[in-house]
């Protein structure tokens, strides 16, 4: 069996090793469109601190672990799919058959509608190529606008600040990671942020990226006329999905590749997992992209067993994610920003930055988010995906969200059965 | 021979010498917020349950791990955090179901239960025999057994509080 993998991101590799655990006479080739070894883009931040070399983000830590998975990796772009012929186009390679085929191409940052956005000084942070540049850019001392709030702009915080910059943040919404926390939180963020002497500004737009002055490379020039100089300008507004590629192979996309519970696409014998593929959201019973690492491993995983010819449903994904600002850490599960005709329970302390909203539909919990919780965490998305019936334990969250452990034990037998005892 | 934590949580006294062992065998310091294995309190029942990794077969940390941090210790079958690899990235902590990995953010690491190499000192300190480490073959019949003995549709919550021998594990025996 030939199965070409598009994508050596985390679903691309979780996919090619689960196929060679399923068949081990399986010729797997796995096609980077990068340079580099597979690797991790979670890993990048802990790139720019200096905490991990190149090495350390690389998925596979052992260079012979492809190879020794009946494994090619191939560096090149796939430019077309013929469904029909079971081939895919190469750039440099030629065409390239198979018999099974998945696409975990992933997404790319969005490219703000700036002039001046192709400037040296204007990087998105997403490649280790980027990170290169980042590193080389961001100079004790520097002065470093970043456009964008969301998820990829807070998780870089850390970075540029510890490379001792000068940091501005400038976010077109009316808070920090508009789509992961409410006002409540997104606040908290925001005075968080300043505290630790970044510059925020809410609700800003950037005009344009132009010429720096006194000695700065470039300078960033705000809707209210402001300008900002900068020596580094970094966009994270947002990131698409990579499909153009698709264009005329009759594979269905709308916000990514619609694949159905065994993760295949619209055409026979092509698969979709990770960032690209838009699955069934179990939280809401739709489909979405949800483009985090345990969905794309649950993605490859299941893709790769059908793939492989050993029929399994996926179960769904919910929404989720953590995100580390400047040390104070937030997460976020399903609909957090709750459901309609659902109702709520919150806690907050706004002077420790701690913060916990629970969102429900009857007595279960269908969204949740937190800011300066590290504890137990996980357990959001067990209640959530398990659709645990909370019983009399809604009233008691009600009174005290944090006691979510104590919850999901006495309403369920996550595994063990406690059920029984309590 | 396989070997599982065994909780039984209708033993347990809520006197946390579990968490002050783990700490103190794993991160060197008496401090329960730094213990893999915790205990909950249910005042209103007067209960307490200990709780900590199930080692389970998903192993839904293991997978998201974006620089393959978390890996299967194959004398004990738990899975083990590379300090040395983690990054701290904490995409496991939300991935785990059960709320079973913590950032610890003095390291700036991810710390779970890694069943002590095989010998765990949580059951080591547990005065009630609340936490055994097992023969996981007597855990599984016992497992089966509970299972047998309760109506399958109903939900958990409405099956009489039968098999008093309690488990949080599931591991292939």
């Amino acid at each position: 069996m030939r199965h070409v993998i598009v994508g050596a991101g985390p679903a691309g590799v979780v996919a090619a090793d689960q196929l060679h655990k399923l068949d081990r006479d399986a010729e797997i080739t796995l096609i980077s469109g990068e340079a580099e070894p597979p690797y991790s883009r979670m890993a990048i931040p802990y790139y720019l601190v200096e905490q991990i070399g190149e090495e350390g983000t690389h998925l596979r830590k052992n260079p012979e672990h492809f190879s020794g998975h009946s494994t090619r990796v191939v560096h090149d772009h796939v430019e077309s799919i013929d469904p029909g012929a079971r081939s895919v186009a190469l750039r440099d390679a030629g065409s390239m058959g198979y018999d099974q085929l998945l696409i975990a191409t992933g997404g790319r940052p969005v490219k703000p509608p700036i002039p001046g956005v192709d400037r040296p000084e204007v990087h998105p942070c997403w490649t280790l190529a980027d990170a290169r540049e980042i590193i080389r850019l961001a100079q004790p001392g520097a002065k470093v606008v970043l456009i964008g709030a969301g998820f990829i702009g807070c998780i870089i915080l850390e970075a540029l600040a510890s490379r001792k910059t000068e940091l501005t943040v400038v976010e077109a919404e009316n808070r920090m990671v508009p789509r992961m926390m409410d006002d409540t939180a997104g606040g908290m963020l925001r005075r968080w942020c300043e505290s630790k002497g970044v510059s925020v500004r809410l609700q800003a737009r950037v005009e344009a990226i132009e010429d720096g002055r006194a000695g700065h490379g470039a300078a960033v020039r705000l809707g209210d006329g402001q300008v900002l100089d900068a020596d580094l300008v970094i966009t994270a507004v947002g990131v698409q999905p990579n499909v153009e590629f698709l264009q005329g192979s009759g594979i269905d996309t709308d916000t990514g590749i619609l694949v159905n519970r065994q993760l295949q696409t619209s055409v026979e014998g092509v698969f979709a997992a990770g960032d690209v593929a838009q699955g069934v959201d179990f939280s809401t019973g739709e489909y979405a992209v949800h483009a985090v690492q345990p969905t794309a491993a649950d993605h490859a995983r299941v893709a790769a067993s059908n793939m492989a010819g050993r029929s399994q449903a996926f179960q769904g994904s919910v929404n989720m994610n953590v995100l580390d600002t400047l040390g104070l850490i937030s997460s976020s599960f399903g609909l957090w920003m709750g459901k309609d005709g659902g109702d709520s329970a919150w806690v907050e302390d706004r002077d420790r930055f701690r913060y916990l909203n629970l969102q429900f539909e009857d007595d279960r919990i269908v969204g949740a988010s937190a800011l300066g919780l590290t504890d137990h965490v996980g357990v959001l998305r067990g209640l959530i995906q398990t659709r645990v019936k909370l019983g009399r334990w809604k009233e008691r969250l009600k009174q005290d969200p944090t006691r979510l452990m104590e919850a999901y034990l006495a309403s369920t037998r996550p595994i063990g059965y406690n059920a029984h005892v309590l | 021979m396989a070997m599982a934590l065994q909780l039984e949580a209708e033993k347990c006294t809520g006197c946390l010498q579990c968490e002050m062992a783990c700490s103190y065998e794993n991160e060197g310091v008496f401090n329960p917020a730094k213990s893999r294995i915790k205990v909950f309190t249910f005042h209103e029942e007067g209960k307490f349950a200990p709780y900590t990794c199930t080692q389970c077969e998903e192993a839904w940390c293991m997978h998201a791990c974006p620089v393959e941090a978390i890996v299967v210790d194959m004398a004990t079958g738990a899975k083990n955090v590379l300090e040395d690899v983690c990054v701290g990235c904490k995409v496991c902590t939300i991935a785990c179901p059960f709320g079973t990995v913590n950032y610890e953010p003095d390291s700036g690491k991810v710390i779970k239960c890694d069943l002590c190499g095989g010998d765990p000192w949580c059951a080591k300190a547990c005065p009630t025999g609340a936490i055994t480490y097992v023969d996981d073959s007597d855990t599984t019949y016992e497992r089966m057994r509970a299972w047998a003995q309760q109506a399958p549709s109903a939900p958990a919550r409405f099956n009489p509080p039968q098999p008093k021998s309690v488990q949080i594990f599931d591991r292939e025996s």
